[in-house]
């Protein structure tokens, strides 16, 4: 039996091992083929029900709000997809595997780093579906297909902020159990927004906050994006949408990354 | 392992000195100045009841926890300033069988083997060979969830192995196994320390170090109380008696899996 030997410094590969752990996901997704069409087709569920249910009292007519909404369900889609891989980076943790990951000789986040790959090609999907969906119900983007695809990518762009606090997060919560409970709180996030309904129409107070959700700013963003019309508001995040919505995930990204590495290498330290 | 006067520090796998740790919150030290050194090739037991700090000691040996105080070599490296050599160099198992259980027995063995470093087709071959050691070449495209405990244990020994490691950590080996896997983990220990393999396994059951170890440290709050060989051991309590023993129900079952015929049945 040959043993393995060092005859220098190991180096690590983060961008490598990242892939191999991006790989690992897709074969989950393989493994749970229900489970990931179920994440996939959520948004849309929630364009047809918003629409359905809520849109003749929002905006006189289901039509006319879906049109509204479906910028607004994209940028909430970015929020709610982080959820299952909150999940997946407990799960790992609360079944040692992380402790497998973490006596390998990898590079410090790539695991991390892995999961957030696997999670933007999900992301991807998920955009796509929505607009094929949206364009079934009648909605077309009529601002150019280059604001078209700035308008994706600063919806990628919030995923990605968005991703680290949720790595960040699961990884603190300990528990698949916490998670759940941690989940409940997407909903108020979600809703005090831009995504759902203009904020003009809520008391004054609350319009502000809402406006100053990172998701809003995406939300309005992109929805001038689409349209080519100015949403404007009565904060200074809602006025340079567009602005806040590349700045916001930058700050999330630059404040929890480097908290969620650190976390998964000092986890039971 | 031997007492730090014979031993060698700068040729042993595993040479730690005074090492200490403290979880914030907990009454006293978990490991309180713990000195241990493995010989290459020696199958070293660390014997101890719950919370003696067997777990904790491993886990600083494979880079997973920090020292607060003392310092340790593994493989040649410093476990706190050279970590990434020190898990190039070494296999874990630990305490319960860290295996992704949506895929299967040979994608688990290929994921590892690749994140260790090897290329595609080595970590598949290594995979296969490691999948036939393992008795689970039948079953290597099964999903781990539809694994027994047995087989899991098995898996996961075989995944630490991705790689040939010279040092092993072995977290409780058998805990939960029925007589038969844990016979069968105990022949797999012997065969990798015949092939030269230091291994170091924390056990709560004195047959398992007494069936496997060559040296034994016994640690009861976080410090070492006695280490030895088992004879030298055994020698503290006594001259050696003949007893006479009658054969334990262990024996039983272990004769019966060995002897009965496929698909028989008592009743």
């Amino acid at each position: 039996m040959t043993t393995s030997t060092l005859s220098g410094p190991v180096r690590t590969r983060l961008w490598r091992d990242a892939a191999i752990i991006t790989g690992r996901t897709m074969r989950h997704w393989r493994a749970r083929p229900g489970v990931f069409a179920i994440q996939l087709l959520f948004p849309v569920l929630v364009i047809l029900m918003m629409g359905g249910l809520l849109g003749g009292a929002i905006a006189g007519s289901a039509g006319d709000y879906i049109l509204f909404v479906i910028p607004g369900v994209l940028a909430f889609t970015m929020l709610f997809g982080v959820e299952t891989t909150m999940i997946a980076v407990t799960t790992d943790a609360a079944k040692t595997v992380t402790d497998r990951f973490r006596s390998l000789p990898i590079a410090p986040g790539a695991v991390l780093l892995g999961r957030v790959m696997a999670d933007m090609l999900t992301s991807a999907l998920e955009i796509a579906i929505i607009t094929v969906a949206g364009l079934a119900l009648g909605w077309r983007w009529e601002n150019g297909l280059f604001a078209a695809l700035l308008a994706y990518g600063l919806l990628l762009w919030l995923r990605f902020g968005l991703l680290w606090v949720g790595v960040w997060a699961g990884l603190k919560a300990g528990s698949p159990e916490a998670v759940s409970a941690a989940q409940l709180l997407a909903w108020p996030i979600g809703f005090l927004s831009t995504v759902f309904v203009d904020p003009a129409t809520m008391p004054r107070w609350l319009g502000v906050a809402a406006e100053w959700n990172p998701l809003s700013a995406t939300a309005t963003a992109v929805r001038e994006l689409f349209t080519g019309a100015y949403a404007g508001g009565q904060t200074w995040a809602a006025q340079h949408a567009l602005a806040t919505a590349m700045i916001a995930p930058l700050l999330l990204t630059l404040i929890f990354a480097p908290l969620a590495i650190r976390t998964f290498q000092g986890l039971n330290r | 392992m031997t007492s730090q006067s014979v031993a060698s520090p700068t040729t042993a796998p595993i040479v730690a000195r005074g090492i200490r740790k403290h979880f914030p919150g907990n009454a006293r030290p978990t490991l309180d100045g713990v000195n241990l050194t493995v010989e290459a090739g020696r199958v070293c037991a660390l014997l101890g009841g719950n919370g003696a700090g067997k777990t904790t000691m491993v886990r600083i040996l494979t880079t997973l926890t920090l020292p607060d105080e003392g310092t340790a070599r593994v493989a040649g490296r410093d476990v706190v300033r050279e970590a990434t050599q020190v898990r190039a160099s070494v296999g874990l198992v630990g305490q319960y069988a860290a295996l992704d259980e949506l895929l299967s027995a040979r994608e688990n063995l290929e994921l590892f083997g690749r994140l260790s470093g090897l290329t595609r087709r080595s970590a598949r071959d290594r995979a296969g060979e490691l999948l036939e050691t393992a008795g689970l070449a039948d079953v290597g495209r099964r999903p781990v969830s539809a694994f027994s405990g047995g087989m899991r244990r098995r898996l996961d020994l075989a995944t630490s192995l991705i790689t040939t490691p010279g040092v092993l950590f072995i977290d409780e080996p058998t805990t939960g196994l029925d007589p038969e896997a844990r016979h069968g983990l105990w022949a797999s220990v012997r065969s990798l320390a015949a092939a030269g393999t230091t291994v170091l396994l924390t056990t709560q059951y004195l047959e398992e170090a007494d069936a496997l170890a060559d040296d034994v440290v016994i640690l009861r709050e976080g410090a070492v109380i006695a280490q030895g060989t088992p004879d030298d051991l055994k020698k503290l309590v006594g001259e050696p008696r003949l007893v006479l023993r009658q054969p334990t129900l262990e024996d039983v079952y272990l004769h019966l899996h060995a002897t009965a015929p496929e698909g028989a049945s008592a009743s």
